[in-house]
């Protein structure tokens, strides 16, 4: 278990440094992306300006107040409250994200499936774990919101935000194969007999 | 009592508002149970971080969690209590508007099909409003909860035969929390629903899920079954944030309907860690908030 500080944005090696059970603290910049913001790039075929190369996504859609633009909110949107959402129901974006984009690092809640898992190993990338519904305590590691694309797709926008001490994150999947999703439901499944026999289910 | 309708839109702003900040105390003292009790160190640190988030959000006069779900309020009418029902609902549905337009909260509502946000959480059917009555005097409660979607994308229904009896339900639940995985931030409360026809039965679910944590079922047969799935759930070794460990569920909730005689329905509604929940309480003497 060994402990990354990172710079966004990071190199393939630097990805491929990561083991499951690691973890990483990430400073600069980190693109927030969602459900919405992939389906209009992927779909309807939308580009961003931003460039992803080598960066880091997390899978949120904060809540935001309008307020004048000024330098501490050049967008003119000032962070309420920014968390994390369930992954999972991403999963066919991350092999393009990272494909067509460049991205190394995807941070999430609950996992990503076998798709990512080949993406991360083929493509060299890493997905970091966040605590689900802890929101309140990520907000006080989000510096600004530095720019904002696709914004009519609001709360769903490509935000660029800047992070200061942005974790630390558990390396969940990475790319050498390893899923520790894959690893607990295994284990949940071969318990599965267990649980029903206590229940007296034959 | 007559019901000051400008004071219950003030009251149902707040309530959103409210649910989404602090967390009721049996979520909290259920969440520092588990994080006694759980014997994986990793699992005990993602509970320490969850206990933090808590404190920082009441430090921070700042939302636990970002998402803010789909509002739903449910009411209980008292005896004597005046109150014009059409009049109720949509000063309900203007002080949800109002909680997101002024706090500002993220609106997390969207048309079905076109997926317009119209930024108000509100829209067709939406917030979700329960009317009910109770037989206290001179009582109007209204309970809020911003029900979040990773746990309410993982619902489900079975039709089960009354020939597969008991065990199916108890096969379903496991299944479902097995399914589940990480995807509903563990722990939860697993909430199911026994009996009734198919909307009753999720419906029960979703009562079941939302309950306060302490409570138990009041038939007996559900009481049981409730104290039976939330040993086996917590056998799976799913743990907090489907990482592993002991604390799956902090209880499995059980809610029954009477069925038909030739149905067996049963239904699971999870909620997350997050458990949020406000109540205010209208009497002569004034509006009490609480949980």
């Amino acid at each position: 278990m060994t402990h990354f500080d990172f710079a966004t944005p990071i190199s393939e090696r630097d990805a491929r440094m990561l083991h499951v059970e690691d973890t990483v603290t990430l400073n600069g910049t980190l693109f927030g992306i969602r459900d919405a913001t992939q389906i209009h790039m992927f779909d309807h075929g939308r580009r961003t300006r931003f460039q992803l190369m080598g960066h880091a996504v997390i899978h949120t859609a904060p809540n935001v107040r309008k307020v004048t633009k000024s330098a501490a909110h050049p967008t003119g949107y000032e962070p309420v409250c920014v968390g994390t959402t369930t992954s999972d129901r991403m999963e066919r974006f991350t092999h393009p994200l990272m494909q067509q984009y460049g991205v190394r690092l995807v941070i999430g809640k609950g996992g990503l499936r076998e798709r990512s898992l080949t993406a991360f190993r083929e493509l060299g990338g890493a997905y970091l774990a966040i605590i689900g519904g802890t929101a309140a305590l990520e907000t006080t590691w989000i510096e600004s919101i530095e720019d904002v694309d696709l914004d009519d797709l609001n709360p769903e926008s490509l935000w660029k935000f800047r992070v200061r001490n942005f974790g630390p994150l558990l390396v969940a999947m990475d790319s050498h194969g390893r899923s520790l999703y894959s690893d607990v439901s295994l284990s949940a499944k071969e318990r599965r007999a267990a649980a029903l026999s206590k229940l007296g289910v034959q | 009592m007559k019901i000051d309708l400008n004071q219950l839109e003030e009251v149902a702003k707040d309530l959103y508002i409210r649910a989404l900040k602090e967390l009721p105390p049996d979520v909290k003292e259920g969440l520092a149970a588990l994080s006694k009790s759980e014997s994986n160190a990793a699992a005990k640190r993602i509970l320490g971080t969850m206990i933090t988030n808590i404190k920082v959000a009441e430090d921070t006069n700042n939302l636990l969690c970002q998402d803010t779900g789909i509002p739903i309020y449910n009411v209980w009418i008292g005896h004597g209590v005046q109150v014009d029902g059409v009049a109720l609902k949509m000063a309900i549905r203007k002080g949800c508007e109002r909680a997101t337009r002024e706090h500002p909260l993220r609106s997390s509502v969207v048309h079905p099909i076109s997926r317009i946000n119209q930024q108000t959480s509100c829209g067709e059917g939406v917030p979700v409003i329960h009317i009910d009555f109770s037989s206290e005097s001179d009582t109007l409660v209204i309970e809020m909860i911003p029900k979040g979607s990773g746990s309410e994308n993982n619902s489900w229904l079975r039709m089960a035969v009354p020939a597969e009896g008991i065990n199916a339900i108890k096969t379903f639940v496991v299944d479902c929390a097995l399914d589940a995985g990480g995807k509903t931030c563990p722990p939860t409360i697993v909430g199911v629903g026994v009996g009734g026809t198919a909307d009753l039965c999720v419906h029960l679910a979703k009562i079941a899920a939302t309950r306060a944590l302490g409570t138990r079922c009041v038939d007996a047969e559900g009481a049981k079954l409730e104290q039976e799935l939330t040993e086996a759930i917590n056998m799976l070794g799913v743990g907090p944030q489907g990482l592993g460990g002991d604390s799956t569920a902090f209880a499995v909730h059980v809610e029954i309907a009477a069925t038909h005689i030739t149905m067996n329905p049963v239904a699971v509604n999870m909620q997350c860690h997050s458990a949020r929940r406000a109540r205010a309480t209208f009497r002569p003497s004034g509006v009490e908030y609480g949980f």
